[in-house]
């Protein structure tokens, strides 16, 4: 491909309304942390630091809504059950990486291997769980999913599995204290021997570190947000990825299930196949993306993979819009930058500037003290730092009513792209026709 | 517009005799005790316009749906082509070139008109998600779907209306949407089309354009077999009637003939059959 056409097509991209739009909304939310960290005084690596976990949150979550968008959004398959898929992804690597000697034992493999493992398993057992449900309404198969997601995270916990043998082959989940994963991989980009605990620099690592050591940078942002680019990258392909399979013969039967199942099979589909394959096809990159998500944490346990965790992904997806890519990346960096982020910086803000005291100690009795008119018992019992979680889940509520009232369609509101590798015009019809 | 080049249809006559292409044996459903198809069997001629009528209730659509896979008899066989297809799935019947419309249009409201015609052609190789996908593959999508856009267009101008062309299909009135489902079915490149009730809302003016269609596509090799209300299109149209009451078939035969069968004046009338 020449330099020539490589232009043609950037500039072909970002004269894209959707890929500015995205990018207006990373420089945004960008700005707003920025902000947060000067109100609450950050140094420069701690700012940096508050955008990198802004960021990686943001991809994973755009990436997530990605996933199940191609099976809620493009086939209306409802897929309560992707904590449990994720899970499946995370484990499987962990299970195929962890040395034969470990504690749980595992298979010692490497990375890459295990990952294409993971996808595979994940994408096998996604399948295999759609099967039962493949004749169901859509309300049966998310009654399926979630069960079946409940099952996998307590067999994850349960001590029988933590160390186990089957037939002769060692190997274990942890139980509930949880798996160790393989350190992030992106490290090999910055030390000679990344495995070790305290390994050198190769020549790349040696010139960054030493770059920005004198701006109070450490080693460990640097390598944080080297796993953020990567990441993000896998976004734009995942985003590319989406929209080319809802501009396919593939996608438009998809829609066509999504919107009569009947007709898409009395016009001679097999839509049986195509509703396990999309299944399948999303669960394994949920596995995937879960397995971007715990490697650069080098750490799962079941606790990570509750059902709370499906609807996050649920509501990030509704945020932006079902059906449209572009709704999904809004939705995942709005959900994880505004909603799961958002409330601990709020809080911190607030705690920063008004010295709250004597904060109750329930929700309940915080609300009870509304009655005298007095909002600072609320105030106080919100920052507090415990009382973190259930602000958000307050919080997540609102929105979810705030959105099927004004938006039901989402932020981005209903949009239509043609199912068509090409344009359908009648002109388009007729240039070809003069090729 | 034959791209899957059902060639059977070039040949509907062979040794001047017509040759069946539908053939229904003794075909029986019930629903919780209750009998919609008691016992039905007819034959249907390659290359003919063929009326099923019968008062409501007779067992009309649910035999559509029994022939089509919608549904599995609880007896029967039914044949098309020379192959059994008893029991088969609808996408399997579809697929056979047996395709039908439905009573309601049920056109995909979301999707453009021309979605819903470029959906329907079979063997679509994009219909593979790697080849939706990969570069390499996808150029080869891109043609067929270049050479479909073509076929949906034509058919546009055949059922006249390309000026909804990119309208979303939930926004066309009851009569083009009668049009559209018969244009999505006929885009499968079908040899027989089972029609239920194709003229229903449909105003005169785009009944005689629908029927005038109808033996367009006849000439062209096509087979049909309809369900309609109205006797007069019935009489002037088809090449055979077939009666139905109560789940069975009561007669069948030249429209002439039907017409003036006593059976089928009481079964209209609403008088006790005896048979």
């Amino acid at each position: 491909m020449s330099t020539g056409s490589l232009q043609a097509r950037a500039e072909g991209w970002l004269g894209n309304n959707d890929v500015r739009l995205l990018i207006a909304l990373a420089l945004a939310i960008g700005g707003l942390y920025a902000l947060f960290s000067v109100v609450l005084g950050f140094q420069l690596n701690g700012t940096v630091n508050t955008l990198r976990r802004v960021a990686f949150l943001s991809a994973i979550y755009a990436m997530l809504a990605l996933a199940l968008n191609l099976q809620w959004g493009y086939a209306g398959l409802f897929n309560l059950g992707a904590a449990g898929f994720m899970a499946i992804g995370v484990y499987t690597m962990g299970i195929l990486t962890a040395p034969v000697t470990a504690s749980p034992p595992g298979f010692g493999l490497p990375l890459p291997v295990a990952i294409v493992g993971a996808i595979l398993v994940t994408g096998i057992i996604g399948g295999l769980a759609a099967l039962p449900a493949i004749r169901l309404r859509a309300d049966y198969l998310a009654i399926v999913t979630v069960a079946f997601s409940e099952i996998v995270r307590l067999t994850l916990r349960a001590p029988e599995f933590a160390n186990t043998r089957i037939a002769g082959v060692a190997f274990g989940t942890g139980g509930a204290t949880g798996l160790s994963l393989p350190s992030n991989p992106i490290r090999v980009l910055f030390y000679t021997d990344p495995a070790t605990t305290a390994p050198a620099p190769n020549a790349l690592g040696a010139a960054i570190f030493s770059a920005v050591e004198p701006l109070g940078i450490e080693e460990t942002l640097v390598i944080g947000w080297a796993y953020v680019i990567v990441l993000c990258l896998c976004l734009g392909l995942l985003y590319w990825l989406m929209i080319r399979i809802g501009k396919s013969p593939f996608g438009r039967v998809l829609k066509s299930i999504r919107e009569d199942q009947q007709v898409t099979q009395a016009l001679g589909k097999d839509t049986r196949l195509f509703k396990i394959k999309t299944f399948a096809l999303g669960c394994a990159l949920m596995g995937l993306i879960a397995i971007f998500w715990r490697l650069s944490g080098g750490y799962a346990s079941p606790r990570m993979f509750k059902p709370i965790q499906t609807f996050y992904i649920f509501i990030a997806l509704f945020i932006g819009g079902t059906g449209s890519p572009t709704g999904s990346i809004v939705g995942g960096a709005l959900f994880a930058s505004l909603l799961f982020e958002g409330p601990s910086f709020i809080r911190r803000v607030v705690a920063e500037y008004l010295q709250l005291s004597n904060a109750p100690d329930t929700l309940v009795s915080a609300l009870a003290e509304l009655g005298t008119l007095d909002v600072t018992p609320l105030l106080a019992y919100s920052v507090q730092d415990v009382s973190i979680s259930a602000l958000r889940l307050m919080l997540l509520g609102i929105v979810l009513v705030y959105l099927m009232q004004r938006h039901p369609d989402g932020l981005l509101g209903h949009r239509k792209a043609i199912a068509s590798s090409v344009a359908l015009s009648q002109q388009a019809t007729r240039e070809d026709d003069n090729e | 517009m034959s791209k899957n080049g059902h060639s059977a249809r070039s040949d509907q006559t062979r040794n001047g005799q017509q040759e069946q292409i539908l053939k229904v044996e003794n075909l029986r459903k019930t629903f919780d005790g209750i009998t919609a198809v008691a016992d039905v069997s007819f034959h249907v001629e390659k290359g003919s316009i063929t009326g099923l009528i019968g008062p409501n209730g007779a067992g009309k659509s649910t035999t559509f749906d029994l022939i089509t896979g919608v549904q599995r008899p609880d007896g029967g066989a039914v044949e098309f082509n020379d192959t059994e297809i008893t029991g088969y799935r609808s996408d399997q019947v579809a697929n056979q070139g047996l395709v039908r419309t439905f009573q309601i249009a049920r056109e995909l409201s979301e999707m453009t008109v021309l979605e819903n015609l470029m959906l329907a052609p079979q063997n679509q190789a994009g219909e593979a998600v790697w080849r939706a996908v990969l570069p390499r593959a996808r150029a080869q999508v891109v043609e067929q779907e270049k050479e479909l856009r073509e076929q949906a267009w034509e058919m546009l101008e055949l059922f006249e209306i390309e000026h909804v062309a990119h309208e979303s299909a939930g926004n066309l009135s009851g009569g083009q949407r009668k049009l559209l489902e018969m244009a999505r079915v006929l885009m499968t490149d079908p040899e027989m089309v089972l029609l239920d009730e194709p003229l229903a809302g449909v105003n005169p003016t785009l009944e005689e354009k629908l029927i005038d269609r109808l033996h367009t596509l006849k000439e062209q090799g096509y087979t049909f077999l309809f369900v309609e209300h109205d006797m007069d299109v019935i009489m002037n149209n088809c090449d055979t009637v077939i009666v139905m009451h109560q789940g069975s078939v009561l007669t069948e035969g030249q429209p002439d003939a039907v017409k003036n069968n006593e059976k089928v004046l009481d079964a209209y009338l609403g008088e006790e059959v005896k048979i």
